[in-house]
């Protein structure tokens, strides 16, 4: 090892913007704030729910109001951000033998999309039909 | 053989990231924009309705692992994201989001014995 080893100065927080690759990185990092916060949301709804009607109902007006609106829009679309970047990953994340050949990442990633609108129909179906 | 906390801290990130992408947008948007807006009928989530889906074991289930794992998904990648922004407090970054997560878990739990 050299004595005096140079050290790339990388500015701590803005390092992300030099390069549309980085960029797309920190978005797709950022991600899990949303994720993170609607996961509060739920479990405080789930708390709400546990403490009779008046509280729940309280709770479902809140969801209403134009800061809690904005706040999920934003979240939906950094949710299908998070899906999109870590199904298109998945090849790499979990590389399938068949054989002695690795199964076709396009075709992994195509299950993965399969599963994702079968998850969401099944979901968007049982808050619609079931008990309607 | 050399032991490693990671492989722990690792299965539920990757379970929790493939549960958050399955079933986030959808949710995200049954909840927070579609009954809100009167997309969907209020009654799609009255308190009758939720009540009666998370009495049931199965729903306590679903709803606690619809918390817990996107929870802890997020918990990691922020620690991770965070130590990318420059921050080298990585034992008390990690204690604070798996904290945090950990109480959202325990808050639901609770709540969900109790409903």
């Amino acid at each position: 090892m050299s004595r005096k080893p140079y050290i790339r100065p990388v500015p701590k927080t803005s390092w992300y913007r030099k390069h549309d690759r980085y960029k797309r990185y920190i978005i797709r990092e950022v991600t899990c704030i949303f994720i993170g916060i609607y996961t509060a949301i739920l479990s405080f709804g789930l708390l709400n729910l546990s403490e009779g009607q008046e509280s729940f109902d309280l709770f479902m007006a809140t969801l209403r109001t134009p800061g809690a609106l904005v706040f999920h829009l934003f979240a939906l679309a950094f949710a299908f951000y998070h899906s999109a970047t870590w199904f298109n990953v998945t090849p790499q994340a979990m590389p399938l033998m068949k054989g002695d050949d690795f199964v076709s990442g396009s075709l992994i990633i195509r299950v993965h999309y399969a599963a994702w609108a079968a998850v969401s129909l099944v979901i968007l179906f049982s808050v619609i039909v079931v008990g309607a | 053989m050399a032991q490693s906390h990671k492989p722990i801290i690792w299965g539920p990130f990757a379970a929790g990231g493939t549960l958050a992408a399955l079933i986030m947008p959808v949710l995200i948007f049954v909840t927070g924009v579609a009954v809100p807006l009167g997309i969907l009928p209020p009654e799609s989530l009255s308190y009758n309705r939720a009540v009666t889906f998370a009495g049931t074991w199965l729903g306590k289930l679903i709803l606690f692992v619809f918390v817990s794992l996107p929870a802890w998904h997020a918990a990691h990648r922020t620690r991770i994201t965070v130590h990318d922004l420059g921050v080298r407090a990585d034992r008390l970054v990690a204690g604070v989001v798996y904290s945090l997560a950990a109480t959202l878990t325990i808050t639901a739990v609770v709540a969900l014995l109790r409903i």
